[in-house]
């Protein structure tokens, strides 16, 4: 994936940057003037910059919502925040490095937040699970989520994760409980909830942090049911299919934003936030800023009524006027034959999963 | 599209039709213990083996018809809302088609209200048979509905999952959307202090489980019925771990603390009579 010389589609750009600052330092160094085509390099590297980055495609999004070295949760945690004192364990088992989050200040204000973490490299990111949580992590969530409830602090949280841990561990300990009494919880919690999907949103794994009054979302970032890699394997039993599968599942900010499930695009510097990490982090403070001084000031049950109505109203339905007959209605459809005497399926793979 | 308007509910009486016996379905060799066995014996031990208690998954009408006294169901909404395709998703017209024609069903749940043994509740049952099981719109649109009348009538809610397709690729993000739907519209049944009973089933998975299915006050299962959040492939996969014997079974979750009982099927209506009589004495 992404190395040195940049994603795929951005090699002949990363190539003349390169070529670029070599020629600076070549000239520098000698006191020559190279004025002239430095500017037309540095021209076509900007032509070239609003050609690629104008029209991107969503598996070109979906490689740099997971570039590795986009700002992550802990980067943003640590610049737009004061004094953060990070709150560490579940209380009953582990401190999950994968989830982290604790207590800090926004403009003199305290603020809970909370986010997945991934990391730079491999050291970090074995360091970090990479940014797989189990269910600790979010039981530690619920657990921060609760204590800002307590003294009606908000709560902002950062996803950024491709998933659940998918593995023993995870199964044994109630992944999927620990996730669905985070939804549970989290769609009555008395305070304000922010959420910014700061890159990958990976089903369940994201939404276990991801219920809020105000879901932001990055341009470059993605939320899916399911990985495109996952999606292609099911469809076309393969893998390597996944930009097919990106295309078809609709994983794109301005697509979410059209559905409902977010409610508002942060848009990245041009070439992703990795290219200008102070600028997009900069661009996050001051959205996050506004949010928690209006939503503050929303009384709270208001608030959870309208963050119910919210998640009550996302679907996609076509619903059949109904008849006026009440009762027995003529209409009534028919219980079907007794089935027993069919052979039953054994649980092989359902048609969809995840 | 009014999410909101006021359901109309209509009256099913569960019919109990005899079937012409089609000769080369007579028998069933059970995937449990092989033995060859009449559907005859199979039917009347309820869809398990008399031999060796394996339970054969049950389609949410021959569910309704071991839930429901006298076969008698309050519909919600009779098939009234149907899936919408948001992503244009290939191929999607059609297994929803197909799902409709194999379950005779609108789409993988089936909700309304009935008696359980005395005690008037609200019903959900989903269908595996039905696309896997998997929770689109339409499921999150039903089970929140349910919930709310719920919440009107005082009444307790049993839902019984038989999801192993989780939440349903097929729609997208609208899927998983529903987790949080459910899930918020459970948030209020507990506020309001009313009970519910998650029944688990061969299989529920993915999203279902990570959502309304782990959420129960009380929280039971068939025996043996495969209960997990990822399939027992993905891990395999993705962490190359090797699986011990009989993980994510029923067994294996009641062990790890995430059930409070196995319940048999021939046992499961008293059961829950009794258990919903905690909440209406
Ligand atoms: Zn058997």
């Amino acid at each position: 994936m992404a190395n040195e010389s940049g994603l795929e589609f951005e090699k002949d750009l990363v190539e003349l940057e390169k070529r670029i600052e070599e020629l600076k330092q070549f000239t520098d160094h000698r006191e020559m003037n190279m004025g002239g085509e430095l500017k037309q390099m540095e021209e076509r590297a900007q032509n070239l910059r609003e050609n690629i980055y104008s029209r991107l495609t969503p598996w070109q999004i979906v490689q740099l919502s997971r570039h590795p070295k986009r700002p992550h949760t802990l980067d943003y945690i640590r610049e737009i925040f004061d004094n953060f004192k990070e709150m560490h364990g579940d209380r009953a088992f582990i401190d999950d490095r994968a989830l982290v989050g604790g207590a800090t200040w926004l403009n003199g204000k305290p603020v809970v937040v909370i986010g997945t973490q991934k990391g730079k490299d491999t050291k970090e990111n074995i360091a970090c699970n990479f940014g797989l949580p189990l269910p600790e992590g979010y039981r530690k969530a619920l657990r921060l989520m609760k204590f800002a409830e307590k003294f009606q602090i908000p709560v902002v949280t950062f996803v950024d994760t491709s998933g659940a841990y998918p593995g023993l561990e995870g199964e044994e300990r109630g992944v999927a409980e620990a996730i669905a009494r985070n939804l549970r919880e989290m769609s009555s919690l008395r305070t304000p909830i922010i959420v910014v999907v700061i890159g990958e949103g990976g089903s369940g794994g994201a939404l276990g942090i991801g219920v809020g009054d105000q879901v932001l979302m990055l341009s470059n970032a993605m939320y899916t049911v399911i990985t495109p890699e996952g999606c292609a394997a099911i469809l076309w039993k393969d893998r390597a299919e996944a930009p097919r599968a990106s295309e078809i599942l609709k994983i794109t900010a301005p697509h979410l934003k059209k559905l409902g499930v977010i409610d508002e695009i942060i848009e990245e510097p041009l070439g992703g936030a990795h290219r200008e990490p102070a600028l997009m982090i900069e661009r996050v403070r001051e959205r996050l800023s506004e949010h928690i001084q209006r939503l503050s000031k929303v009384p709270i049950k208001k608030l959870l009524d309208q963050r119910y109505q919210k998640y009550r109203g996302i679907g996609f339905l076509t619903e059949i006027a109904a008849t006026e007959t009440s009762g027995q209605s003529p209409t009534a459809p028919q219980a079907p034959a007794d089935e027993s005497t069919d052979t039953p399926a054994p649980p092989t793979s359902a048609d969809a999963e995840n | 599209m009014d999410w909101f308007r006021k359901p109309k509910y209509m009256t099913v009486r569960v019919k109990k039709e005899k079937k012409a016996g089609i000769p080369e379905n007579l028998v069933t060799r059970c995937p449990s213990c092989a033995e060859i066995i009449f559907n005859k014996e199979i039917a009347a031990a309820l869809k398990t083996c008399p031999k060796c208690n394996h339970h054969f998954q049950m389609s949410a009408w021959e569910r309704l018809r071991l839930l429901a006294d006298n076969g008698v169901f309050i519909e919600q909404t009779s098939g009234k809302i149907q899936a919408g395709d948001p992503l244009e998703f290939p191929g999607y017209a059609d297994k929803l088609a197909k799902g409709r024609k194999k379950t005779k069903l609108q789409d993988a749940i089936l909700a309304g209200i009935c008696a359980i043994d005395g005690t008037k509740t609200a019903l959900a049952i989903t269908d595996f048979g039905f696309m896997g099981g998997s929770m689109g719109a339409v499921m999150g649109e039903e089970i929140a509905r349910l919930i709310e009348r719920a919440i009107v009538d005082r009444l307790p809610v049993v839902i019984v999952s038989a999801s192993g397709g989780g939440a349903r690729m097929q729609e997208g993000i609208i899927s998983l959307m529903q987790m949080a739907k459910t899930s918020a519209a459970l948030s209020r049944l507990d506020e309001a202090k009313l009970l519910y009973i998650s029944v688990l089933t061969d299989p529920t998975g993915g999203g279902v489980t990570a959502s309304f299915a782990m959420l129960g006050d009380l929280i039971i299962a068939e025996p043996n019925a495969l209960i997990m959040f990822a399939g027992p492939r993905v891990i395999e996969q993705t962490i190359r771990q090797h699986l011990p014997k009989r993980f994510q079974r029923a067994e294996f979750l009641l062990e790890h603390g995430m059930l409070d009982m196995i319940v048999q099927r021939q046992q499961l209506r008293e059961t829950l009579g009794q258990l919903l009589r905690i909440s209406s004495s």
